[in-house]
């Protein structure tokens, strides 16, 4: 068995430093059998956050040699071994222990969006293919990969006037389900802080769902929002010939 | 001394999966004042992991399925030893329970006319499994979760239950800890829910997370409520063998459901001789017949594939133990020749993904590999059928952690309509029994402080055991002799590992400080493990036959004697489990002409279903 060195993060809030710890490897092991055999055998208390171990609960995020990904679904094999593999707590999220970061904000900042309204006594019927996008969002696991990777929010501290790419993956599910009524622009352009993105596509990259979060969220998403408030007639016309929303939910993927 | 903080609640809800989230919902509805808490992060419980569906009789794809149809079903697969009245409370309200979830925002797959899609599960007689792709878990907790935190809900994340706290026996409160930074936390509460989910942690290959260590198995038998029917441990057909590390991960029955077979190493599909008497008739009978059904043709029986998982499972068992299994000790599980890839992908999108990251195995071109995995557990803690309250005043329980509604064996996608149904339920009269309390409730200080120091001493022993090698030698051993297959000698010598685990459990050191520390979490976690296993155990030994979830080399067939009592495990004054057979609960005879019909016909022309 060939033997790996690991140099993990060890700290918390007030700093820390890298430690290495060597790991015999099996075929098929992935970041996280590491971590766990390191807790096992020379450092019970080194912390990190897990539940499934099969890419289900994005709760086991971190930056493996840099590069943000589920440890749980990082096959050792895919990365160089041969030099010590580090791995980082995600950088946005101040660091509880190790690699375990709060984020906590996400949750609060998910309060601003209003919540599924649907139409009244609508019959519930709805097609696939108008379903379809919505879906694509819906397999968001909230691993927060690409809050951790959005400039916006990685530069600013306070992380106050934008939401960031998972929460408006999460406005987009709602905005383009076909049956809701509610009306979530406002939010968007203001303490949603759609403007902010300048599409740089980083967080499409790191999502372990494949959600084309750039072209099929933030873009139509931004378009909407100018609609409403620089194009005010084309918005009016939108509203009046049937939902705005099945228009743009049937529309095709601009990167499927 | 060690302080701690006090949080006041009418309803204490202990569980964030399914059925904590859905019964936090019907209490909040209730006018309650609740409180949720959970080891880990909002919308990460194990149910997130749930991929191939919720049933429900809802009649979408097929009108002729209805309430009764699914009664028979649950009590057929559960090996008739369901509590009848769960199983008729459960199958007539489930419907409900889902379509409310589309009304707060989940969006199944559809039909073709825009209604919710509904696919075929083991044990089902009609397409009846509610989904969406392979990832039904996922949005059945976001729903709950969002439309919680609608109603404002106040969740304690990354907080773990350490203890229930009890005044004249009545359950009054618990103590916790918050897992991010060691302290201390007492709630003060007028009734609890427990859904702390299943205990698969016990055993070694397992599909479950690692919340499931079965705390609450443990947390409500600690405080006198009886536990039923603990002998029945599901091992679910279809986990993946291999790479090691991912040993156990699950590959949903999704995949027998739509058209994967299951092949020996000769290419022979197994399934066809492994049909038991009581299924006989109900399944096709040669290759042509399973391939009508696949194309859709509605006088074809099912395929054996889609038997129920204990059959399933020991087939599998059987196969390799005889020396037709795969190169790394399962079979083969076979869709890329039976679908087109668009349509795998399409339909079972994290399968394809699991296998393509983790195995390095595209299963749209190759066959999988799979073996039995340890994946549920029917029984549980025993409650009212209605309410779902324990024997303990202010104790109730639903979802994987409450016993009753499956029997022997649980029919697939039956967990998660379970969650909904009975976190409804047990939400709605932990509530209704919070706002009948007037007198005053005590928390016993002195208890409380006893519980805080024994959680501690881990740290104060530097002479004890490394609390993750005891770990495994309890997952290992219960594998090992008190697994898929049981018999007398090895349950017995279980026995006798689990009484010394159990004071080893007491004697671990752990190093490091109290935030976020899994050694000590390791060391805390032991302590229930190690009690749970043993009514698993014990209830196993009581069990002298072969039935559903439960199966006995000794005792290899049913046994009548056997075919109408439960186990009920109970704990003795002096602390010591013990196990008591009881009749089962006395069936109207209207529910069991429907749950005796010799097939469909007979039930739809003796009882109209
Ligand atoms: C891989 C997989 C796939 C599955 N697929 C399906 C399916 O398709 N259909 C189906 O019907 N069923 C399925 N099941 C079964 C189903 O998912 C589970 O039975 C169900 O999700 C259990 O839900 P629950 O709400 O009871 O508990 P869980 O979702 O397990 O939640 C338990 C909660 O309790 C908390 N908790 C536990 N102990 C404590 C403590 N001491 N203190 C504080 N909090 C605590 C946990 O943190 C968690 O929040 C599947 C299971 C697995 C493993
Ligand atoms: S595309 Fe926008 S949201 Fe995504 S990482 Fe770039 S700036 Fe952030
Ligand atoms: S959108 Fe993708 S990267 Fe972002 S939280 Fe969801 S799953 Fe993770
Ligand atoms: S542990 Fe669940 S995604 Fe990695």
């Amino acid at each position: 068995m060939p033997s790996v060195t690991f140099r993990v993060f060890r700290g918390d809030k007030n700093g820390g430093e890298l430690k290495d710890y060597t790991v015999q490897v099996e075929e098929g092991m992935v970041v996280l059998d590491a971590i766990h055999q390191i807790q096992a055998e020379q450092a019970p208390d080194l912390a990190c956050r897990w539940n499934c171990k099969a890419g289900k609960c994005g709760s086991c995020g971190a930056e493996v040699n840099g590069k943000p990904t589920l440890m749980c679904m990082t096959r050792l094999d895919t990365i160089d071994t041969s030099k010590p593999v580090v791995v980082r707590p995600m950088k946005t999220f101040p660091v509880i222990r190790d690699l375990a970061t709060d984020v906590k904000w996400n949750y609060e900042a998910n309060k601003k969006i209003k919540p599924f309204t649907p139409a009244p006594n609508t019959d519930w019927i709805m097609m696939q293919e108008d379903v379809d996008r919505v879906q694509e969002f819906r397999k968001c696991i909230e691993c927060f990969l690409c809050q951790n990777v959005c400039h916006v929010l990685r530069e600013h501290e306070e992380k106050t006037g934008f939401i960031g790419p998972r929460l408006l993956v999460r406005t987009a599910s709602l905005e383009m389900h076909p049956l809701d009524v509610e009306n979530r622009l406002e939010m968007l352009k203001n303490e949603g802080g759609i403007g902010y993105c300048n599409i740089t596509k980083c967080c499409t990259e790191v999502c372990p769902e494949h959600i084309h979060i750039t072209d099929n969220a933030i873009i139509p998403l931004k378009e909407r929002v100018v609609d409403e408030y620089y194009d005010p007639i084309l918005s009016f016309f939108r509203r009046l010939f049937g939902s705005k929303k099945r228009l743009e939910a049937a529309g095709s993927a601009a990167d499927d | 001394m060690e302080s701690y903080t006090t949080h006041d609640y009418d309803v204490l809800v202990i569980g964030a999966g399914g059925a904590g989230l859905r019964a936090a919902i019907a209490a909040i509805e209730k006018g309650a004042k609740v409180g949720v808490v959970t080891k880990s992060l909002l919308g990460k419980a194990h149910t997130v992991m749930a991929e191939g569906g919720m049933a429900a009789a809802l009649g979408n794809v097929r009108p002729e399925d209805n309430w009764k149809v699914h009664f028979r079903d649950t009590l057929k697969g559960g090996g008739m030893l369901n509590n009848w009245k769960m199983v008729m409370n459960y199958t007539k309200e489930a419907p409900e329970r889902v379509r409310e979830l589309e009304r707060w925002g989940a969006v199944f797959d559809r039909t073709p006319d825009g209604r919710i899609n509904q696919r075929n599960f083991g044990g089902h007689s009609y397409p009846r499994l509610a989904h969406v792709g392979d990832r039904t878990g996922l949005e059945l907790i976001r729903t709950l979760q969002d439309h919680a935190v609608k109603l404002g809900i106040h969740a304690h994340m990354e907080t773990t239950i350490y203890r229930l706290l009890t005044d004249a026996g009545r359950v009054v409160g618990a103590l916790g800890f918050n897992r991010q930074t060691g302290e201390f936390l007492v709630f003060r509460t007028k009734a609890v829910v427990l859904a702390t989910g299943g205990l698969g942690r016990i055993y070694q290959i397992t599909s479950n997370s690692w919340e499931c260590t079965g705390d609450g198995f443990a947390l409500a038998s600690l405080v006198g409520a009886d536990l039923i029917d603990m002998e029945f441990i599901q091992f679910h057909p279809t986990g993946m063998v291999w790479p090691p590390s991912v040993m156990g991960i699950l590959v949903t029955e999704g995949v027998r459901g739509e058209g994967g077979v299951l092949l020996n190493n000769q290419g022979k599909r197994f399934m066809f001789d492994n049909v038991p008497e009581r299924y006989r008739g109900e399944f096709a009978e040669s290759e042509e017949e399973a391939e009508r059904w696949l194309k859709g043709d509605r006088n074809a029986r099912r395929p054996p594939e889609l038997l129920t998982r204990d059959v399933v499972a020991r087939a599998i068992r059987r196969e390799v133990a005889e020396g037709r299994g795969s190169p790394h000790g399962g079979v083969f599980l076979d869709i890329a020749s039976r679908r087109p890839a668009d349509y795998i992908k399409k339909k079972l999108p994290s399968m394809y993904h699991q296998f393509m990251k983790l195995g390095n195995l595209d299963i749209t071109k190759e066959p999988m590999e799979v073996g039995p995995t340890c994946h549920y557990v029917m029984g549980g803690v025993r409650v009212d059928p209605d309410t779902q309250a324990t024997n303990v005043p202010g104790l109730y329980a639903a979802g994987e952690v409450a016993g009753g509604l499956h029997g022997a064996n649980r029919l697939g996608g039956n967990s998660l309509s379970d969650l909904i149904v009975f976190g409804n339920r047990a939400g709605a009269a932990a509530a209704e029994y919070a706002a009948q309390q007037t007198g005053s409730f005590q928390i016993d200080e002195a208890q409380v402080r006893a519980y805080i120091a024994e959680a501690l001493a881990p740290f104060h022993n530097p002479q004890g055991e490394n609390p993750f090698a005891l770990m495994k030698e309890l997952r290992s051993s219960m594998q090992k002799n008190a697994g898929i297959m049981r018999e007398e000698s090895e349950l017995k010598a279980q026995l006798e590992i689990l009484a010394s685990l159990k004071k080893r459990a007491w004697n671990t050191s752990v190093s490091g400080g109290r935030a976020y520390n899994p050694g000590w979490h390791t060391a805390l976690d032991i302590r229930l493990m190690v009690e749970i296993a043993e009514a698993v155990v014990l209830a196993a030994l009581a069990r002298k036959e072969s039935r559903g979830g439960h199966a006995r080399l000794d005792y290899p067939d049913p046994d009548p004697n056997f075919a109408r009592i439960n186990h009920v495990i109970r704990r003795a004054s002096d602390g010591s489990l013990t196990v008591v057979a009881e009749p089962l609960p006395e069936m109207p005879e209207e529910l069991r002409k429907i749950a005796e019909a010799k097939d469909l016909k007979e039930l739809s022309e003796k009882v109209g279903a």
